[in-house]
């Protein structure tokens, strides 16, 4: 596995994505590099959900190219395509009728893997994301929610992708699990240098795993930073999402005087 | 008991035409599920076919079954032969309830689970056959119970065009004014109408746990 460099895995290309006469992304110029964890930030309706979509093509631009590995994805076959790409979203979406083994498991499975092969990966992805083996056999009913979502995680590495989309994916959980899963997804991207886009609304989120934050306001991309410009940036959008962060420090500490 | 001395007496009679009432419910329920499966996948699928079909589904439900019948007399083929034409009003009728319910049982499985299946790389086919049939397949059995059922009591009627089944009994004993001869179609036809309620409700249980 490499460590971040310069190649761009997937290009936006004045990407615009209408919808009924809606326009819900204009003018996207964007690369993402080998390796790198880029988040997408912004608020609902910023379209960031719809770019991470334009990825796998779940959604496609109506003008403007995006290119996966250099290969323009409206070119490419779609369902490959989506098979090299993991998918996790906020909802899970686990299939409520599998178990966990073969939830994680279908991809490889549908892509012919004999039965040794698909057990050991399910075990081996199973030890990555932190779950015992013993719950290969139980429902999704049956697992929590943070659970669920390292199930969720584990069966979009399963046919070793190498690019993740990420929709939100810890957005559902309780603090004290979101911050594990945060944490431990820093540690897996450590060792495994996928290529990831995170979509989120917590800047919290955004500096903790980001290598780059794009910020993304009303269909547009407003600006792409490191973390660490981002804490430090006079870009208007930013620094009110900064504002609104240590807003939420000082009014804690506003109580404690009074 | 005169009714049951009276269908031991004519016991050959009651089989052969419960086996006949078995066959017009039987045959009508396959094809409407053959028609009215896929066609619940299409609305499910695609809203914009939706209004139409189960709109043409509602009114069809809605032809008292003797007129059905009836208008369906004259039409040259079916006409010839009334087990056919009782056929298709039987199928007719069954079809709303399939169509319904495997509309809904499609339409109420969680997006979130079809939009990952979609990302993760699965074919239409795939998604339909590995996620959305099965996770539907309980409501789609209960409407095939319901269409059983209905059938049952609806094919008693295709007796009245000469298409057998137990509806003959029935008849009969109307026009006899003979208790005993109309419960040996009455008894038979809920009883087989238990029986399918139960045998489907049984398979609903199975497929949905497994």
């Amino acid at each position: 596995m490499q460590a971040p460099t310069n190649t761009p895995v997937i290009e936006f290309v004045d990407v615009c994505y209408r919808i009924d006469r809606v326009q819900v992304l204009s003018g996207l110029n964007l690369q993402v590099m080998r390796g790198e964890t880029l988040v997408l930030l912004g608020r609902s309706g910023s379209g960031k959900t719809t770019t991470l979509k334009l990825v796998n093509r779940l959604v496609a631009p109506s003008s403007g190219d995006v290119r996966v590995n250099g290969e323009s994805n409206t070119k490419a076959d779609v369902i490959r395509l989506r098979r090299s790409i993991g998918y996790v979203i906020q909802e899970v979406g686990l299939f409520p009728h599998f178990t966990v083994e073969r939830n994680i498991g279908l991809v490889p499975q549908i892509e012919g893997w004999s039965q040794d092969r698909i057990r050991a990966r399910v075990s081996e992805l199973l030890q990555l994301v932190g779950l015992a083996p013993e719950l290969a056999g139980r429902y999704p009913h049956q697992l929590s929610g943070g659970q669920r979502q390292r199930v969720g995680v584990a069966r979009a590495l399963a046919a070793e992708p190498g690019i993740l989309l990420m929709d939100e994916p810890f957005g559902a959980l309780d603090p004290l699990t979101r911050d594990e899963l945060q944490h431990e997804f820093s540690l897996l991207q450590k060792r495994l240098h996928k290529t990831v886009v995170f979509v989120t609304h917590d800047l919290r989120e955004a500096l903790r795993l980001g290598s780059r934050i794009a910020l993304m306001e009303a269909g547009k991309l407003v600006t792409v930073l490191t973390p660490n410009e981002f804490m430090r940036s006079d870009d208007p959008w930013a620094s009110a999402y900064v504002k609104a962060f240590e807003a939420g420090i000082d009014s804690f500490e506003d109580r404690g005087k009074s | 008991m005169n009714v049951i001395r009276f269908m031991l007496q004519n016991r050959t009679q009651v089989v052969e035409l419960t086996l006949e009432h078995l066959g017009l419910v039987g045959l009508s329920t396959v094809f409407a599920m053959a028609i009215g499966i896929p066609l619940g996948l299409l609305i499910a699928h695609r809203p914009r076919f939706n209004k139409p079909v189960l709109t043409a589904a509602n009114i069809i439900q809605t032809i008292p079954s003797l007129a059905l019948f009836g208008f369906l007399l004259p039409v040259p083929w079916l006409g010839d032969r009334s087990d056919r034409l009782a056929i298709l009003a039987l199928t007719l009728y069954a079809l709303l309830p399939i169509i319904r319910n495997t509309y809904t049982g499609i339409r109420g499985v969680d997006p979130a689970v079809v939009e990952a299946g979609r990302g993760m790389g699965l074919t239409e086919s795939q998604l339909l056959f590995q996620v959305e049939l099965p996770l539907a397949v309980s409501v789609i059995l209960s409407g095939i119970r319901i269409a059983v059922v209905i059938s049952v009591g609806l094919a008693t009627i295709a007796a009245a065009i000469g298409a057998g089944g137990l509806g003959e009994f029935i008849f009969r004993g109307l026009a006899m004014v003979d208790d005993r001869v109309i419960l040996a179609g009455a008894i038979p036809a809920a009883l087989l109408a238990l029986i399918a309620d139960f045998g489907v409700g049984w398979l609903e249980k199975r497929l949905a746990a497994g």
